[in-house]
């Protein structure tokens, strides 16, 4: 088939960007969206031009890397997809398909579509963990958590940390973010001792870095490529009231 | 010259590791502090062991290519990790389990290492778990298992189907606190492209920023390769499309020996490759063989749906042929019995190049939610991908590169044969043998990271508490760094018409084709000189565009093709000198009477070794031989 593509080119992060248009003939719809513009840079590297910047890793869906917009929404049209798991078979022949970076100030443009997110690390590093030193672990059946729990919280700790939430936020909010992680460790005794501190902390430090607030639009839930519900964010606040008490 | 010194304490298998851990040299706590260590990836593996190091006291600069040590590879690992819990009271135990792992990789390992990991297996649980691992629970809020290929006990834990997510976010988290108390330095988005050694020690690595492009060089009293595993040589694998051999490669140039290359997990149950544009294949779990039963046709080339055939025109092979472990047999062989029957004529799809893994009789027994429960995400990403949906039709699966037991060669500290340079998780070849079972990866990258290393690596850097801080305008770093800045400018300066991708399509063809699932002496031979022309070939009309000092992703990819042609060669002659079949290895001149592999010990009950002697020269073997205490090798029948 064949396709018009609007994407978002930008040498590096001082330079300004522009939409560059491209027709592309001869991508398939066996092909996934990635497998698409792959050929793209084919053809493109063929014809002496600059391939397109993109990231991607696993290509299943989980290590989080690709992080595109496409026509306007995150990840694409699917539900519960990050942008590697969509299939061409999705689109038809003459589509014209808009492709842009995430687009929030807190995670600013390296080049084409890559964007830099390691103000999701700074947001971590507030408390996005339990202080368990390697080697002070006790058996592991000592202590027992209810199964409902555990799957709540593994419900949780699926977040892939794509920056899907933050970008599809009218507030640029990393609250889907940090409620994953405050919610998948106070859901177990575990991490429950930390509970208060980190959800206050991480909350601090993501307001300090510039990420909005949430106004429960509930778009971040829309738009998660693991289906993390809002739910957690209402453990979130439980939790950061239980801090601010 | 005794660089192959194992260093394997002296002792009771049982008690080895506690002897030497008991007889190391340490570092107190105060001297750790004024030493810096280097590790390389952030996988399970690297991750692990930052933190534990960084616990300790050192000083660690972590690396890796992607933007967040959250994805590396180990974050796809999907089905499970084993631990020697017993808790199913099915018989289990730490014996158990190392036997195992030693029969699982064909008598080919070395056992005082398979030992000490299924005794360190449950400590990693215990640590994931105090590290908030959601693992699966049972109602009674103990933790759940399940059974794995190869076994036949229940010792694998698993969080779903992303069990390596979520223990790899286990050891992030880890990471992170360490970053937060300024103990561990992260340098993403990097790629290492040399190790640098003063006076023969490991000193510190040479990486290119792959955001600006600048080639920057850090020092460390130790360097830690954790960068897992080199499946992408075959193109099309079940590894992240960024997975690469370049960092051992660079260490092995550098004189690190590399041991067993050619031993490379062939994993029964991936996705069949749809069409020809695909970059990689999506595995689906062996968990999946729990309940789901693989089939072909009874009739060549039968194009039925699945549904019309009835049962008894199915031919359940894996059962017919392995009935003790059924659906459950061993990786290895549970390809091999694909490949035969689809080189048959039996094989389903388009291509014929697929079987089925048919869920219908475990939803009939135990209802759909139990199926969904379990497997709930790998049916949806099945879905996702093929359209079909598996709750009412069979998947169709083929087997596809997956895991590399070969890697760096080790001694009992994980010590390289450079001094100071340390190999841990799948980059070593340390625990699988020619062979790995399935959840015995993030299994052995834990133990690795978590509570070998951190005590090992103490005895070398004893040594080093005067040192003082690495200076990096050592004229070592400058050649480094000129090597380097070298073969950059050469792999630009090529300026051909192919790009890097096509080159790799070709290569990994290649190697599927002669160093795949199936070898003989000619095909091996073939695949050489195949090999040396499509180098050739490659340095003469490969297109690299863009520039070197900006962010460019086909120079990333061009580094690594470079390096697979050359460990590519060291794969074949690899399985070449291995006359003998294996585990994952086998050679089709060395079957039983019918047709599993046929091992000859008296011949090959060895580790085979291999140290760089310069380029376009000959590898040199060394042969480790394999000692057994406590097992007796013996053919493996399942
Ligand atoms: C699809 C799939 C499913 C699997 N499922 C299971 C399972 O259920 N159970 C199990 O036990 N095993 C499983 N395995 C195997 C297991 O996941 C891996 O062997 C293991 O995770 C490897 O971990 P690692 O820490 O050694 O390396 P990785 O996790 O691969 O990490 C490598 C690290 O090195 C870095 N790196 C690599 N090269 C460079 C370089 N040149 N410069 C800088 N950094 C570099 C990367 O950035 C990354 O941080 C699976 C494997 C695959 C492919």
């Amino acid at each position: 088939m064949n396709l018009t593509l609007k994407i978002w080119r930008q040498k590096n992060a001082n330079s300004k960007g522009a939409f560059v248009t491209y027709n592309l003939e001869g991508a398939s719809q066996e092909m996934s969206f990635l497998e698409m513009l792959d050929y793209l840079n084919s053809t493109l590297i063929g014809k002496g031009e600059e391939p397109i910047a993109f990231e991607h890793d696993c290509r299943e869906g989980i290590c989080g890397s690709c992080s595109l917009y496409i026509n306007g929404r995150a990840h694409g049209q699917d539900s519960k997809s990050a942008t590697c798991e969509l299939r061409m078979s999705r689109y038809k022949d003459g589509d014209t398909i808009v492709i842009e970076p995430w687009r929030s100030k807190a995670f600013p443009v390296i080049k084409d579509l890559i964007v830099d997110r390691s103000a999701f690390e700074k947001i971590l590093e507030a408390g996005g963990f339990i202080s368990a030193n390697t080697g002070a672990a006790p058996e592991a059946n000592s202590i027992p958590v209810p199964r409902e729990h555990a799957d709540k919280s593994f419900d949780a700790a699926s977040c892939i940390g794509c920056g899907a939430c933050v970008s599809a936020c009218k507030n640029a909010s990393a609250q889907l973010f940090i409620a994953s992680k405050v919610s998948q460790l106070a859901l177990l005794p575990q991490g429950r001792v930390e509970a208060k501190l980190r959800a206050r902390n991480m909350i601090a430090k993501a307001d300090e870095l510039g990420f909005g607030s949430c106004t429960n639009t509930g778009a971040c839930e829309i738009e998660c490529p693991k289906g993390i519900s809002l739910a957690h964010i209402a453990r979130l606040n439980r939790e950061f009231l239980k801090a601010t008490l | 010259m005794n660089k192959l010194n194992t260093k394997i304490p002296d002792g009771p298998l049982a008690e080895k590791w506690t002897i030497h851990k008991n007889r190391i040299r340490l570092v107190n706590a105060a001297n750790k502090t004024k030493l810096d260590i280097i590790v390389v990836g952030t996988g399970l593996a690297g991750a692990s062991a930052a933190s534990s190091l960084a616990e300790l006291g050192y000083n660690v600069k972590a690396f890796c290519f992607q933007d967040s040590p959250r994805r590396a590879h180990s974050v796809a690992a999907q089905g499970g990790i084993n631990a020697a819990k017993n808790y199913k009271n099915d018989g289990d135990s730490i014996d158990r389990l190392f036997y195992d792992i030693m029969k699982g990789g064909d008598f080919r390992a070395r056992e005082a290492f398979v030992r000490r990991s299924a005794e360190v297996s449950n400590f990693v649980i215990d640590q994931l778990t105090a590290a908030g691992v959601p693992f699966a629970r049972e109602y009674s809020g103990y933790l759940d298992n399940r059974s794995f290929g190869g076994v036949q006990v229940s010792r694998t834990f698993y969080a779903k189907g992303a069990t390596g997510q979520q223990c790899l976010l286990g050891a992030y988290s880890g990471l992170i606190r360490q970053m937060s108390l300024g103990k561990v330095t992260l340098y993403s988005r990097r790629d290492m492209l040399d190790v640098v050694l003063i006076d023969g020690k490991a000193r510190g690595i040479i990486t290119r920023n792959l955001v600006s492009g600048e080639i920057e060089r850090h020092s460390a009293h130790a360097v830690v390769l954790a960068t897992g595993g080199y499946g992408t040589i075959y193109y099309l694998s079940t590894l992240a499309v960024g997975s690469n051999a370049s960092a051992a490669w660079a260490a092995y140039k550098k004189g690190a020996f590399f041991s067993n290359p050619s031993f490379v997990q062939i994993h029964p149950t991936s996705l069949p490759q749809l069409n020809d544009y695909q970059a990689k294949l999506t595995l689906m779990s062996e968990s999946l063989r729990n309940d789901g039963r693989i089939w072909v046709p009874k009739k060549k080339g039968d194009k039925r749906h699945p549904n019309e055939i009835p049962e008894e025109e199915r031919d359940y092979y894996l059962e017919r042929m392995y009935p003790a472990y059924g659906n459950l047999a061993p990786r290895d062989i549970s390809s091999r019995a694909a490949k035969e029957r689809c080189d048959a004529g039996y094989g389903v799809g388009k291509t014929g190049l697929s079987v089925y893994l048919d869920f219908k009789d475990s939803i009939a027994k135990k209802g759909k939610k139990v199926i969904e429960s379990k497997y709930g995400n790998l049916f949806e990403l099945y879905e996702k991908i093929t359209g079909d949906n598996p709750y009412v039709e069979p998947m169709r699966i083929y087997p596809a590169g997956h895991y590399t037991m070969g890697g760096l060669w080790v001694d009992y500290n994980l010590m390289t044969s450079i001094d100071g340079l340390y190999s841990i998780g799948e980059s070593n070849f340390s625990d699988h043998g020619a062979n790995r079972l399935g959840a015995g990866s993030l299994m052995q990258c834990a133990c690795d990271g978590y509570f070998v290393l951190p005590v090992t690596i103490g005895d070398y850097l004893a040594d080093d508490i005067k040192t003082g801080k690495i200076p990096t305008d050592h004229a070592a770093f400058e050649e480094a760094e000129k090597n380097v800045n070298d073969k950059l400018t050469r792999l630009i300066s090529v300026n051909g018409k192919q790009t890097v991708t096509s080159f790799h399509k070709r290569l990994g063809k290649i190697m599927w084709d002669y160093c795949g699932m199936v070898r003989n002496e000619e095909g091996l031979k073939k695949g050489l000189k195949l090999l040396e022309e499509l180098k050739e070939e490659f340095w003469k009309d490969v297109k690299v565009p863009g520039t070197m000092d900006e962010l460019n992703q086909e120079l990333e990819k061009a580094v690594k093709v470079a390096d697979f042609f050359e460990l590519g060669r060291l794969m074949c002659q690899d399985a070449l000198n291995r006359k003998e079949s294996c585990g994952a290895h086998f050679r089709e001149e060395s079957q039983t009477p019918n047709g599993e592999a046929q091992r000859i010990d008296k011949e090959y009950s060895y580790i085979s070794t291999w140290e760089f002697t310069g380029e376009e020269k000959d590898h040199k073997l060394h042969k480790e031989p394999l000692e057994f205490e406590c097992v007796k090798p013996k053919e493996r029948t399942y």
